[in-house]
């Protein structure tokens, strides 16, 4: 279990704020300013936008950076992380009960940090069983539910559990007030803020009249007029035995209503506290960003409070120079010119191949240059929207432990 | 790939799975395959890959032989209740399929068997030569394609019971039914892959048919042609190169060791990718498209390196 801190449950303790003196060296406007502004004076961080560009990693990067550089206790919460995560973390594994990350990986990293990093992961099904066990009215309920062949698919299946333990684990971790910060990856959705209703959802499932209605004739063993037609088309296709085993199963999860509904609703007032700030990462590419523009939307009807667009794996501005450029086009006619006169001042070049060289380098600039003036078109749109845009720039090193991690948080640029 | 009857595409998010089963069906297609293609999560992005108006459960025509609709349960549903419970007036089943969406929304496998039982149908009735399924990401994929066995073992009577047998039996036949995975040539999503086939493997009785490695880049230097670069890399050679070519230069030498260091990082992936897969599933190549103009035009050249890949 998470180590329980003095700190009072409510979590009422009040963060320093980083960008300043206490930053360890960080001044505004220089290097890692960005990281420092996403963190800074910020208790629950959630990361969101489309899948596949680099969430998990940059949620990790802040909760690295925060701990290095702010101090306190720094939670990082994924959803799906890759071993390679684990790895960079230099923990063995990452579970569903927070773990901090050893002094000994900083260490090894160079890094002395000010603070601690804890991890942990969603995992769906002991995070309902805990769930089940903390609303369970009595230990025969808890037991019922827990044995429920439905229960056992549904807890590891449901598609849209995992949003709703994402929320309702945050709710849990900050309400336990171990943490000065709690940076959360939120899970891949079908739609842009699912998540956010999740808990909302879950409350109204449980609270249905069709809920109570489904579940009447199977408990008092009639069949009244209303629900004849359904449980008679119901039964023919899924045989009233699977009904028997729904009905039963809501039957006893519906105990729980109480405990849900105010979660549900505790859960939806931190969201939309100031408490929590949203950070929406996108790739500059055309699908993702369209589904980031939709987050963007829906954060801002919600009224829910955006720190920053980050944009990740973005070019390098030297791929846009205009003299290279020039450069590259001389290239194409001049290539063997310019290689003969390398040949004459360096011992070791073949002028022949050369050539080949700077025609291929030639080549690969103006394919690159391409891509990064399609990225520069896609973020003037973004900019356009006066919205406020951070980026990362592309790193050809992959992460591999708590430096690399630490490195792409100070990359990323105002 | 093309010789099946029904083929799943999938992939983590942001390796362009959407585009490759696009354009597998297009090249389907053009094949003369009478293809439809079925977007399941309903992101409403095959939209935007084929460019056209908003794509609906009702099929749609959208190109010669190539036909396009977007999975929608409660559609589903209504069709499912017409063919086998013969309830044709859809106005009175409306509290119904409410009803029926709740506790498929709660069950277990009921959406998804809606889902692939709607797939299933339209390859048992011939309508289609192929249907290609742009299905959900890796982490969902699973449920969906063993949603007729989990559901078979939950359901022991009732006509679901019948009804999962013979989808089971589809999609365990090799001849018949086929997964692609998609990835590109990274940490992640070549890992997700791995884990993938692993899972697969043992929670379904679906077949690997290919992985599609999207956005391969391109090879810069030949070796004979890289031991130059090095040289050119040197504090004599930056010299030399910028004395020689002028302003621009390092910018040049950034973008090749860039280009260099990608490529590499790349071709490592693909020989782990290529290693954790059994020998007999053929990964199929797709290079970067560095501009690739609009969201179509990207179909039509991914279409076309697949099928220089697959030999067509």
């Amino acid at each position: 279990m998470s180590p329980r801190g003095d700190a009072p449950a409510g979590a009422r303790k009040t963060r320093q704020g980083a960008g300043g003196a206490s930053a360890g060296g960080a001044s505004a406007g220089g290097a890692s300013a960005g990281a420092a502004k996403l963190v800074s004076g910020k208790r629950i961080i959630v990361a969101c936008g489309p899948g596949g560009v680099g969430k998990t990693t940059m949620a990790a990067a802040l909760g690295v950076f925060a701990a290095i550089r702010d101090g306190g206790k720094v939670l990082v919460v994924t959803v799906d992380p890759a071993r390679r995560l684990a790895d960079a973390l230099g923990i063995g594994s990452i579970g569903n009960t927070q773990r901090q990350v050893p002094m000994a990986a900083f260490e090894e990293a160079g890094v002395k940090p000010k603070g601690e990093l804890w991890a942990a992961m969603l995992d769906m099904k002991e995070s309902w069983d805990d769930l089940v066990r903390r609303h369970a009215p009595d230990a025969a309920t808890r037991d019922h539910i827990l044995s429920n062949p439905l229960y056992q698919s549904i807890s590891a299946r449901f598609v849209q559990s995992q949003d709703y333990i994402a929320m309702e684990r945050l709710y849990q971790i900050y309400t336990d007030g171990d943490y000065d910060l709690v940076i959360v990856d939120t899970p891949p959705s079908r739609n842009a803020l699912d998540f956010l209703d999740a808990p909302k959802r879950m409350a109204d499932f449980f609270s249905s009249r069709l809920l109570k209605w489904l579940l009447v004739p199977y408990r008092a063993k009639w069949i009244n007029v209303a629900s004849r037609p359904f449980y008679q088309i119901a039964d023919r296709i899924l045989g009233s035995q699977f009904l028997t085993d729904i009905s039963d199963f809501f039957a006893s999860f519906q105990t729980m209503y109480d405990g849900f509904v105010r979660r549900a609703q505790a859960v939806e007032r931190l969201i939309e506290g100031r408490e929590t700030s949203f950070i929406v990462i996108s790739t500059l590419e055309e699908v993702p960003l369209r589904e980031a523009r939709t987050f963007l939307d829906e954060l801002g009807s919600r009224g829910l409070g955006l720190s920053a667009v980050l944009l990740n794996k973005v070019l390098p501005a030297y791929l846009r120079d205009p003299k290279a450029l020039a450069l590259a086009g001389q290239l194409e006619s001049e290539t063997a010119e310019i290689a003969a006169e390398i040949a004459g001042s360096v011992t070791g070049v073949d002028a022949e191949t050369l050539a080949r060289v700077l025609a291929e380098m030639a080549r690969g600039f103006n394919d690159f240059h391409a891509s990064a003036e399609r990225e520069a078109r896609l973020r003037k749109r973004l900019e356009d929207r006066s919205l406020p845009v951070m980026a990362v720039p592309y790193m050809d090193t992959e992460v591999t432990d708590l430096r690399g991690l630490f490195t792409l948080a100070e990359a990323i640029e105002t | 790939m093309l010789n099946k009857r029904l083929l799943f595409v999938t992939g983590k998010g942001g390796v362009g799975k959407t585009t490759v089963a696009a354009a597998v069906a297009v090249l389907a297609a053009r094949k003369g395959l009478r293809t439809l293609l079925c977007e399941v999560d309903g992101k409403g992005e095959l939209s935007g890959v084929l460019g056209s108006s908003a794509v609906s459960y009702k099929e749609r025509e959208m190109a010669s032989g190539l036909f396009a609709m977007s999975m929608d349960t409660e559609a589903a549903l209504r069709e499912y209740l017409r063919i086998y419970m013969h309830i044709p007036v859809v106005g009175r089943i409306g509290p119904l399929a409410k009803a029926f969406d709740f506790v498929a929304t709660a069950a277990p496998g009921v959406k998804e068997i809606l889902i692939v039982g709607k797939l299933c149908y339209e390859v048992r009735e011939r309508t289609y030569d192929l249907v290609v399924v742009d299905a959900t990401a890796t982490g969902h994929v699973v449920a969906h394609l063993a949603a007729p066995q989990v559901l078979a073992e939950l359901v022991k009577v009732g006509l679901i019971e019948s009804q999962t047998k013979w989808m089971v039996g589809m999609l365990s036949d090799p001849q018949v039914t086929g997964l692609v995975i998609v990835a590109t040539p990274e940490e992640m999503p070549v890992t997700e892959t791995i884990e993938l086939v692993e899972r697969v493997e043992n929670e379904t009785s679906v077949n690997l048919t290919s992985v599609v490695v999207n956005r391969v880049l391109p090879e810069l230097f030949a070796r004979s042609e890289e031991e130059q670069f090095d040289i050119l890399c040197s504090d004599k050679g930056v010299k030399a190169f910028t004395d020689a070519a002028g302003a621009g230069s390092s910018a040049l030498l950034d973008g090749a060791r860039m280009a260099v260091n990608l490529r590499r990082s790349s071709t490592l992936h693909m020989e782990r990718l290529r290693d954790a897969l059994p020998g007999d599933v053929p990964v199929l190549n797709v290079p970067y498209c560095f501009d690739p103009g609009s969201a179509p035009d990207l179909v039509d050249q991914v279409a076309a390196s697949l099928s220089e890949e697959l030999g067509l």
